[in-house]
């Protein structure tokens, strides 16, 4: 689905529905430097079972038009104003990675839109490392891979996707370097390192948040998820095992099993 | 600082595969099955309806040929691969998963028989129509493509004249028209050219040959590159539209990268059924495992063959990127750096009757219509597998009526060439008898 925000055209993926402004809005948002099919194995669920589902391609990400952000809390004044061109008055926010610290800045300021969140592979914080920040402004595809190697636990260098014969590495490669680095992840990796403002914004978060976490999370290690899920009031924590940052992925099925059962709890289509 | 992603090696033995989830066994076991248990009937309806993963009947998947599949992507470098039960099947299914009637290819005029055969008497039927392009004739393929062609499809050395194709110059091609570079690279292996490297958006394998690599076992496989752009025309309406042979699936829009694998698996396999055997994706696991090993042998064997050959008085002219007088070899340097292959193709002095008496007599060399085995095979293509093509068209194929195939195995080499020196001998003899 195409819609217009600030002038500039967005794609969102609609899990294989029409959008329909009667039902529930869920919003998928996506890591540094991916798109919407990262969540390929969560929204159709969601769009078959009562909910309008968009999984967003941020400006310049995927198929949308535009230049990339350039801090989170541009971001997340994006998001709502994608909510307002719908004409929506509320909304679950998903997020992975980058995306996560979008719908903390977002719950924060929006309380009465924003009524559930859920976070996979989150923190308050991002500090990224400086390798490959530099990497990513120099257009340099080695960013990709150790990305590629840092983002994934045994499921990603092992094999064993999903959907059979996929590839984990290769995918995530793939959509990276679909674009320019340095003009999508390069300016996605900068916005997360200068975003300092998530504990704060969690601290004022009273909404219900779940918390998914990898146990072998190289990106967004365990004990800054820990941390954060302590700030959350109203918040819930699940840690998979043998899990890296791309929980959505790497273990689908879990993670759409913990989605579904929080989303339906807090979020239901009645 | 270097990533600590797996190394090719690794990758043949390891990927696509945790013991751990399939009950500590180190080696993949063979999951002889047709069909799974659905935990229940809302989890059955998601795996039909594409919402989550996993197995539901083996026409589709399987968790043994998934292991292959993912494998094989990780070695091409690709986003998602699609095993099929031969070669030809992957082709076929490569093909019908972007055409339509009314569609025209591009293709190399020294493909292997059996694709040429597709695509001259089998695709024309539904209306699927083909213009052919010699083989290192680069311009020839941008003069051949229409409004209508929607894939360039090529072999990076034909079959069996050992014609270099310049994959990326021809890649380019076809992207400055918005169709996909369609490459068998059956000759090559993964592990001798990586064609994504090089412009390539679908690769295909027979993996009958070198992967599987011992003579045992028919496959097949195509592996998606992830980075052709299906959306930049409206040429391939049935991936980026929603499409009504899928519940009206955008294929595209849900999976991106791995659209092409996906519609090939969803439509394709669902509806023309060319599954691989679960034992035949063990054995075929079991000859990727040496595959570095098996090639470095192949390819050293062959360049000592190349030398043999070139020097015997009973052959006329060898064709191999390692002859000396191989015109491309340049481009065969950066396309193939890990080593040339191990197929060459040689005319016997004394023609058509003189090839017949040879391969009449080769004893440890197979006569038999197989390549990449690890035992050493030769054939004479005009008789056998290029039999369904007329003279004319043997002619533009570059193939001449005393040419011999060999594909050189692992054998000791003296053996080899005691064996061809034997059979040389003979065929001399016997040609003079009958003068």
């Amino acid at each position: 689905m195409k819609l217009t925000v600030n002038k500039e055209e967005v794609f969102a993926s609609t899990g294989g529905r029409t959008f329909d402004k009667k039902k529930p809005l869920i919003i998928f948002l996506h890591g540094s430097g991916f798109d919407h099919t990262v969540w390929m194995l969560q929204t159709r669920y969601f769009a078959f079972h009562g909910y309008s589902v968009l999984a967003l391609d941020l400006p310049g990400h995927g198929l949308s038009k535009g230049e990339s952000l350039t801090s989170i809390e541009n971001m997340a004044e994006w998001v709502i104003g994608v909510i307002e061109v719908l004409g929506c008055d509320k909304v679950s926010l998903v997020g992975h990675s980058q995306g996560c610290l979008i719908g903390l800045e977002c719950a924060a300021r929006y309380p009465k839109i924003i009524k559930s969140l859920s976070l996979m592979g989150g923190s308050g914080n991002m500090a990224v490392n400086p390798i490959l920040l530099s990497l990513a402004k120099k257009n340099d595809n080695k960013v990709v891979t150790l990305m590629m190697d840092w983002c994934h636990g045994p499921a990603g260098h092992f094999g064993t996707h999903s959907i059979p014969g996929m590839s984990h590495m290769n995918i995530g490669s793939a959509l990276m370097t679909k674009k320019s680095l340095k003009h999508t992840l390069g300016v996605d990796l900068s916005a997360c390192n200068n975003y300092t403002n998530g504990f704060e914004a969690a601290e004022k978060i009273l909404l219900p948040v779940l918390i998914v976490l990898g146990d072998q999370d190289k990106m967004c290690p365990l004990k800054a998820g820990k941390k954060l899920t302590s700030i959350i009031k109203n918040s819930e924590m699940h840690i998979i095992k043998n899990c890296g940052h791309m929980m959505h992925l790497e273990e689908a099925s879990k993670t759409l099993v913990i989605l579904k059962k929080f989303i339906k709890l807090n979020y239901s289509t009645s | 600082m270097d990533p600590k992603t797996f190394k090719f090696n690794t990758k043949t033995l390891h990927s696509g595969y945790q013991p751990e989830k399939n009950a500590g066994s180190r080696a993949v076991p063979i999951y002889q099955t047709t069909s799974y248990m659905f935990e229940d009937t809302d989890s059955a309806a998601a795996l039909y309806n594409l919402e989550k993963g996993g197995h539901v009947y083996t026409r589709l998947t399987n968790p043994t040929i998934a292991v292959l599949e993912e494998r094989v992507a990780a070695l091409e470098g690709g986003t998602g691969a699609v095993a099929t039960a031969s070669g030809m099947s992957a082709i076929f299914l490569t093909l019908m998963t972007i055409l339509e009637t009314g569609d025209h290819i591009v293709a190399s005029s020294s493909l292997y028989g059996g694709t040429s055969n597709l695509l001259r008497f089998t695709l024309p039927k539904f209306g699927i129509n083909t213009t052919f392009v010699k083989q290192r004739d680069t311009e020839g393929y941008k003069k051949a493509i229409q409004e209508n062609t929607k894939c360039i499809l090529g072999e990076i050395l034909s079959n069996p004249i050992n014609e270099l194709m310049n994959l990326p110059a021809v890649a380019k091609i076809a992207h400055e028209a918005g169709i996909p570079m369609i490459v068998d690279s059956t000759y090559q292996t993964p592990y001798l050219c990586r064609p994504f490297n090089h412009g390539a958006d679908v690769v295909v394998h027979s993996l009958t040959k070198w992967m599987g690599g011992h003579g045992t076992s028919m496959g097949g496989v195509l592996i998606e590159g992830g980075k052709f752009n299906w959306e930049q025309n409206d040429k391939f309406s049935s991936m980026t539209k929603p499409y009504e042979g899928y519940h009206g699936l955008s294929f595209t829009e849900e999976f991106g990268p791995v659209a092409f694998s996906m519609k090939a698996r969803a439509e394709g396999m669902h509806n023309f059924g060319p599954t691989m055997s679960p034992t035949n994706a063990f054995n075929i696991l079991q000859g990727i495992e040496t595959l570095s090993l098996r090639m470095d042998k192949h390819c050293l064997n062959a360049n000592l063959m190349v030398e043999f050959l070139s020097a015997h008085e009973s052959v006329v002219w060898v064709s191999h990127p390692n002859t000396a007088d191989y015109p491309d070899k340049e481009l065969a340097n950066k396309i193939l750096p890990g080593g040339k292959g191990s197929m060459i193709a040689f005319g016997i002095r004394g023609g058509k009757q003189a090839g017949e008496v040879f391969l009449n007599n080769v004893k440890l060399a197979s006569h038999l219509a197989n390549v990449g085995d690890s035992r050493t095979l030769v054939i004479h293509p005009a008789s056998t597998t290029h039999s369904q093509m007329d003279e004319k068209t043997l002619e533009l194929a570059g193939i001449p009526q005393d040419l011999i195939r060999l594909s050189v195995g692992l054998e000791d080499i003296e053996d080899l060439k005691n064996d061809f020196n034997n059979a040389f001998h003979i065929t001399k003899k016997t040609l003079a008898k009958n003068k």
